[in-house]
């Protein structure tokens, strides 16, 4: 799958309180929460975020929290996937649990800039952009979490798993 | 080559003899955890994958407290889910107003996470409880649906790092000041995907409560997990509560750690961490004279009754500046009515305190005790990332119980030592 878009640029350690303040946690509504995503951190995010955009962040994105609520404000908002040199690692599973795409590519975070449109391969985790000659690379997924993405996430596989033992 | 304790753990939990870092394994949970803001999400996913059952209605426990006693009619909804699955379901403890807590002060306190187990929790600072030598762990609502379906969970076995404290410690420096101080020399993503392995002569020492805190915080670097050693500090503590079996494992001399890190406590003092970030942290002597609006006493970092205690001795005879607010969260029932027979209590309302029933409430600006646009707050709990307590232009400042306690005397952030106060062992 490939998505193009338009990037919005973010800097290190973006917590989860910043993608949804804990005062909207009152729900997990997905509409209440793109309504709010990322506002503390860009107060104009969620009225101008349009669906198909990329984050491209710092390092130990989506640090804090356990919340789930944080990749279900991004994916409610419309963000077709985020960039980074590295995920808090529960935000990582958190993201791959709900099919969330995201991508560890240091070099591409570091190159890319706001307002840029990119292309992004989910499959081979190429990422290209016009102002790079070469296209970055992204670590691919191991194998395992590659399975539990094409089995259509850890509920459908956890179906599966329950359902062969039933 | 030798194992980490994590390492152990995880194996044991696998049905492995070795587990290597890096290696996806499926691990058995002995105790699976959501609240009341994580657990509606884990419901809804629960309910679609088929089973009538969860794994083991002894093993899943659902606590309400982030927004309870219920703060708004969303907030009673999403509460109310946890209480109708909890009572569907056949949970066996069960936990509401009344006899609940914060849940990291909570579960070790009813004994119901012990030494070995794994344990998971749709919150992050589950990881509180390797304090007592267990694998513990936060993950999202999704795996903790999948969990309380099968009691099991994949895990990408973790790299650790080694924390050695060693030195003697100076007046008030307690848990929260040496892991404060730790993040601020590693970062807060200087254990990613980690396991924080503590140890030293100055850990075996160190009082639960005060390795509680300790492990709470290995999030705040990023850290999988934090752990400590199993000693004769953890079986007094487990002594008497806990209600099942348990295994000590320990380290192997030959384990390899990925960092190793020595801290001398000579040169540690009382730590505050600026805004925005738990790293950000300062020693006492260039943290003090900032002028605060709330003081914060609580949390599942620093809401036991050591916490309590101390804040207690420091106000003990003062008053609390009168331009300062100070709100106090006891974790759990059980330890505001320790607290309450011990004295603590009264102190604290005689000094001008608020004391509040156990909520996570003000620790991420839910309720009772939100922050106005330019106010600053000085708090013992665990995040001061934008807007973490109110408005996004409100500030927080963490550090440790002492400080806090003293801090809302003077009205400024200051120490006890500055109220001519010496540590009472």
């Amino acid at each position: 799958m490939t998505i193009t878009g338009r990037v919005w640029k973010f800097g290190d350690n973006i917590d989860t309180d910043a993608i949804i303040p804990a005062r909207y946690l009152n729900s997990a509504d997905p509409a209440n929460l793109a309504a709010h995503c990322m506002e503390d951190a860009d107060p104009t995010f969620p009225s101008k975020v349009r669906p198909g955009d990329i984050i491209v962040a710092g390092r130990n994105f989506g640090c804090g929290s356990s919340r789930e609520h944080a990749p279900l404000a991004l994916k409610a908002a419309g963000v077709a996937c985020v960039i980074a040199p590295s995920f808090a690692r529960i935000f990582y599973r958190n993201a791959i649990n709900i099919g969330l795409p995201i991508l560890e590519a240091p070099e591409a975070a570091a190159a890319i800039s706001e307002g840029e449109t990119i292309t992004v391969d989910l499959a081979t985790g190429q990422i290209t952009s016009p102002n790079a000659p070469e296209p970055f690379r992204a670590k691919p997924f191991p194998p395992f979490m590659q399975e539990l993405m094409d089995a259509g996430g850890l509920i459908a596989y956890t179906r599966k798993k329950v359902n062969r033992h039933a | 080559m030798g194992l980490t304790l994590s390492q152990k753990i995880l194996a044991a939990h696998a049905g492995k003899d070795y587990v290597e870092p890096g290696e996806l394994i499926n691990c058995k949970v002995d105790l699976a955890l959501a609240n009341d803001i994580t657990a509606p999400v884990a419901i809804q996913e629960f309910n679609k994958i088929g089973v009538d059952r969860v794994f083991d209605p002894d093993r899943v426990v659902l606590v309400p407290d982030h927004f309870v006693p219920n703060k708004d009619i969303k907030s009673a909804e999403q509460a109310k889910m946890l209480r109708d699955f909890s009572r569907r379901y056949g949970l066996t403890n069960r936990f509401d107003v009344g006899t609940m807590g914060i849940e990291h002060c909570l579960l070790p306190e009813q004994g119901l996470v012990g030494p070995g187990d794994v344990v998971i929790g749709a919150d992050s600072h589950t990881c509180t409880y390797g304090a007592l030598g267990a694998f513990s762990t936060g993950v999202g609502s999704t795996d903790l649906a999948a969990a309380m379906a099968t009691g099991e969970v994949w895990f990408k076995v973790p790299a650790a790092s080694k924390f050695t404290y060693y030195g003697k410690r100076r007046p008030w420096v307690s848990g929260k000041d040496l892991i404060l101080y730790t993040i601020g020399k590693i970062g807060v993503d200087g254990a990613l995907y980690q396991s924080m392995e503590f140890g030293g002569e100055a850990i075996s020492s160190l009082s639960m409560d005060s390795r509680f805190t300790m492990a709470n915080m290995a999030i705040e670097a990023g850290a999988k997990n934090g752990i400590f050693p199993v000693d004769e500090i953890t079986l007094q503590y487990i002594k008497g509560r806990l209600k099942r079996d348990y295994r000590i494992f320990t380290a192997d001399p030959d384990a390899e750690y990925v960092a190793e890190y020595e801290f001398n406590l000579d040169e540690i003092e009382p730590q505050v961490a600026f805004p925005h970030l738990p790293s950000n942290t300062k020693g006492i002597s260039e943290a003090a004279g900032l002028t605060i609006d709330q003081v914060v006493i609580g949390s599942c970092t620093n809401g036991r009754l050591e916490d309590l205690r101390v804040a207690a001795q420091i106000l003990q005879g003062r008053q609390v500046h009168p331009e300062i607010r100070l709100i106090v969260f006891p974790g759990t029932q059980q330890i505001y009515l320790d607290a309450l027979r011990e004295g603590i209590i009264e102190t604290l309302i005689s000094a001008g305190a608020a004391v509040s029933t156990p909520t996570c409430g003000p620790c991420l600006g839910g309720h009772m005790g939100i922050l106005a646009k330019g106010e600053r707050a000085l708090s013992t709990t665990n995040r001061n990332f934008v807007g973490r307590m109110g408005h996004p232009e409100s500030e927080v400042y963490l550090c440790s119980p002492a400080i806090a306690a003293a801090s809302a005397v003077l009205g400024r952030i200051g120490s006890p030592a500055e109220l001519g106060l010496k540590e009472v062992d």
